[in-house]
């Protein structure tokens, strides 16, 4: 089947059931998305689907239809997002396993929502579990993420 | 022997063998430095000058031995030696390095000593010495309990400090320049005339001249790193998805695999049925595997799948089936025959809590690690040589063994550590690299990436120690008199070390660790430890001994004071019997405006633990809501001597606390028919984004001695939240977590 993943379009031979998280990480070698829980408990695996974040984890491959982009696709280190720039400048990440989950979270969220509450925040950022507990920072760089796209 | 010998003899925590090796080979092998192992090998015209400094033509690579778990240290290890080298992030390129004795851990010692941390009298220190030289002898690389500043922060400093010089010398023969009149800066030497000569270019001259060894390390008004906010090395990767972690790792050839083991942890299996599983797609071999299965397929998820698919017949768990019967065995164990030591034992405890004592009983239970990256490993073994790529904490112990398992010896076992997902203690365990190695053993010169399904990952995760205590205590005149404070919980060290075949000679200081140490001055007290004998699997959990025993200590003296009915930030303060210890309480009250009005609903509770040498206090103020407890704000103030990063240092702070709160809240394990009865992060999930309160950290640098803050802010969390939650509601919470008693929102 074929599936366009951060602009790129892929021809992949797997069983329709296969979650699109491990299409990503073990057949076309995105390993940037995480696996965590499987049981999208967790959102390690959040990626998007036409700008919808979705858990990979919980998403049959052969239900993706639409454009999925991964971290990978959402910028990079010579072209930061303007998320991923707040995450840099708050310096959020310890392990970092969960924050791909989480800035394609936030990168949602600010895309639907520009100027989010404190309670919107929590709202969409409370599926994507941080067991180092970077949350502190993880809020601060939502808000100015935020700004910086406001401004941009 | 001598007194020192006999107490060392008596409670080091690493094994026998440690102990003969540090006292019988004297100050002789002590004081000789380990070879250094980037000698083995070395390119022509590359330069190394110590075990933490490589530099060719090409580029300059700093040795950050201490495991990257998420605390930042890669950054922090190569921050100190070039402080000194003098050379800028992104001028250089850092590598884990291999297994060697050279980087055996300096700073354990000073945990594993049986004193308190503010004793720093000649009998403490002349311990922690003998100790220290026996982690030498033993070659003892390790990252966990909190060392790796202490172990770094010298000895980095003078590595780099050792290679700024002798490159000076370098470019001294190469120009004829004397070394007096040379600076250096941005990774190059400077000539008066301006011109710079790069390390790099400096580096073939460098490799044919003896290090120059009488170097003086820099006055801490010239840092210009040590103690400044730092862009961690692998942020950006982290932000952007391309920091590789050892699940993530892609090798030509490699297949997936993952295991089905007994539940019952360390039970056998005694058959499988893998008839369904072996038809599933891509599914390559099932393989037997000590105490389960493995199966090998094409994708990880395709494993997955298969192993779900096997039916298998598990032996019985080697530990009580039912979660009563371990704590009917923890009850049972405060008796003189189990008395593991009197740790504390100041006036009259027993006599001053005879009569019209005030009683109370704690509980601390199993709680699993469960980091977000799941256990995983690559191995691939050859006749000649093992590959090991995966992250783990204790590099030669794996070697040796990975080695066992597969019939090499440790130094055939070749170690490629990688950055890791989070621990809190659940890389210090090699179950899993011993499973990868069954594994890959099956498959000569396959490389096996092993991943575990979450869920397998819970079932074997060797959870925190189950522990209880009983507190007597008295109080006159608005002030605590005697705490009697009895602590009963199986030996994590026993348990720990023992899967690892090291015997663990000895009292176990875990049981007490964070409730004996504080050093509080009360006329009557008295801290016991008692052993329960073994019951499931258990591991050092992020603050190990002091996440239990500290809250039970911090709760008691809370009740005391209550009692007493004294202000509890006071009466703390009061009591406090040590300079560094009474000015982080003092900086906690004020940073909170302790004692001021509060708001209807709202109460708070202050904590005091110190834990790896670190004195913390934590004031924890909650809302007692109509849909539950909501926790609005913690303010933190720890002593460490020396913050090395402050944007690192705060947030591995309000890590720490989110930790701990999180887990106190609603997380633990519990057995039922053996089996570990929570699955997933719907079982024990920890704190989410919208329960974190603001957390405000002070970082107080008072002492005299650097000390690591990954774990010290765990230990106070939950009885700092147990004491505030009594504040607003009356009810006193004894045993975790506490959602079994109260809401949170």
């Amino acid at each position: 089947m074929k599936l366009v993943v951060n602009g790129t379009s892929h021809e992949v031979d797997v069983e329709a059931e296969m979650p699109l998280l491990w299409v990503l990480r073990d057949e076309i070698g995105l390993t940037g998305t995480k696996y965590g829980c499987g049981v999208a408990a967790c959102g390690a695996c959040t990626v998007h689907i036409d700008g919808v974040a979705v858990r990979s984890c919980q998403t049959p491959v052969g239900d993706v239809t639409g454009a999925v982009t991964t971290i990978e696709g959402l910028g990079d280190p010579a072209a930061l997002h303007a998320v991923q720039e707040a995450w840099a400048e708050h310096q959020v990440a310890q392990c970092g396993y969960c924050q791909s989950g989480q800035i394609m979270q936030a990168a949602d969220l600010l895309a639907n929502n520009p100027d989010p509450s404190d309670a919107d925040i929590d709202e969409a950022m409370s599926g994507n579990l941080c067991r180092c507990g970077t949350y502190p920072r993880i809020r601060a760089a939502v808000k100015t993420a935020a700004t910086k796209m406001q401004e941009a | 022997m001598s007194r020192v010998g006999k107490i060392a003899r008596r409670s080091f925590l690493i094994g026998s063998a440690a102990i003969l090796g540090g006292v019988a080979f004297g100050v002789y092998r002590v004081k000789t430095p380990y070879a250094n192992p980037l000698e083995y090998g070395l390119a022509e015209g590359s330069a190394t000058f110590n075990p933490w400094v490589l530099i060719d033509a090409e580029k300059v690579t700093l040795i950050t031995p201490h495991a990257d778990k998420g605390q930042g240290v890669a950054s922090a290890q190569a921050a100190l030696i070039a402080e000194e080298l003098d050379i800028e992030f992104g001028q250089f390129e850092i590598s884990f390095g291999a297994p060697d004795k050279a980087y055996w851990n300096t700073a354990m010692a000073a945990e594993g000593a049986p004193f308190m941390a503010s004793d720093d009298s000649f009998l403490a220190e002349t311990t922690r010495g003998v100790m220290g030289g026996a982690i030498k002898l033993l070659g003892m690389q390790m990252t966990g309990g909190s060392s790796a500043m202490p172990d770094s922060f010298v000895k980095l400093r003078e590595a780099g400090a050792v290679a700024r010089e002798t490159l000076k010398l370098a470019a001294s023969k190469q120009t004829g320049v004397p070394v007096a009149r040379l600076k250096t800066a941005n990774g190059a030497v400077q000539l008066p005339d301006g011109t710079a000569l790069k390390y790099t270019e400096l580096a073939g001259i460098a490799a044919g001249l003896d290090p120059v060894r009488n170097v003086s390390l820099r006055a801490p008004s010239e840092w210009r790193l040590i103690g400044k906010p730092m862009q961690r090395l692998d942020m950006l990767a982290k932000v952007t998805g391309t920091q590789g972690y050892g699940i993530d790792l892609q090798i030509d050839g490699i297949v997936h695999a993952t295991v089905r083991m007994n539940p019952r942890q360390g039970g056998a299996i005694n058959g499988y049925d893998d008839s369904a599983a072996k038809a599933m797609p891509g599914v390559k071999a099932i393989l037997p595997i000590t105490g389960g299965v493995a199966v090998v397929a094409d994708n990880t998820w395709r494993a997955f799948q298969a192993a779900d698919a096997i039916d298998c017949d598990w032996g019985p768990a080697p530990y009580p089936a039912e979660q009563d019967d371990h704590w009917a065995e923890v009850a049972a164990s405060f008796t003189k025959d189990q008395l593991d030591k009197t740790w504390r034992d100041e006036g009259d405890a027993a006599a001053a809590t005879a009569q019209g004592a005030f009683e109370a009983e704690y509980r601390s239970p199993y709680v699993a690690h469960q980091p977000l990256e799941p256990l995983n490993a690559v191995i691939r073994v050859t006749d000649e040589a093992v590959d090991v790529w995966s992250g783990q904490q204790v590099p030669r112990l794996l070697q040796q063994i990975v080695g066992k398992v597969t019939g090499h010896k440790p130094a055939q076992v070749r170690f490629h550590n990688q950055f890791i997902g989070g621990s809190f203690g659940h890389r210090l365990e090699f179950e899993y690299l011993k499973q990868a190695a069954e594994i890959a053993k099956q498959m000569p010169g396959t490389p096996v990436k092993l991943t575990y399904k979450r869920e397998e990952d819970f079932a074997h995760d060797f959870p925190r120690h189950i522990a209880m205590a009983r507190g007597k205590g008295t109080v006159a005149d608005g002030k605590v008199v005697a705490m009697d404070l009895s602590i009963a919980s199986p030996s994590v060290m026993t348990s720990q070390m023992g899967r690892a075949g090291i015997p663990v000679p000895g009292p176990d200081m875990q049981i007490v660790a964070g409730a004996w140490n504080n050093a509080y001055a009360l006329p009557n007290l008295r801290v016991r430890g008692y052993r329960v004998p073994e019951l499931a699997p258990v591991s050092s959990w992020r603050s190990v001994g002091a996440a239990g025993a500290g809250f039970f200590f911090d709760s008691f003296l809370d009740e005391l004071i209550h009692e007493a009915g004294a202000d509890p930030m006071a009466e703390r303060i009061r009591m406090m019997n040590h300079d560094l210890s009474r000015k982080v309480l003092e900086t906690v009250a004020e940073m909170s405006s302790w004692g001021g009005e509060l708001a209807p609903g709202k109460g708070r509770g202050v904590a005091f633990v110190e834990s790896f040498g670190v004195p913390t206090a934590e004031v924890v103020e909650v809302t007692n809501t109509d849909d539950g407890i909501r926790i609005d704000k913690v303010w933190v103030a720890a002593e460490v001597g020396q913050v090395v990063d402050p944007v690192n240092f705060e947030n591995l702070v309000q890590g720490g606390v989110v930790f701990g709160l999180g887990h106190a809240m609603n997380s633990r394990i519990t057995y039922a028919d053996g089996m570990a009865e929570q699955a997933n992060f719907w079982d024990a999930e920890g704190m989410r984004n919208y329960q974190c309160p603001e957390i405000f950290v002070k970082g107080l640098e008072n002492g005299s001695k650097v000390r690591g803050i990954g774990e010290p802010p765990v230990p106070p969390a939950a009885p700092a939240l147990a004491n505030a939650i009594f504040a607003a509601t009356g009810k006193r919470l004894r045993e975790m977590p506490f959602n079994q008693f109260v809401d949170f929102v």
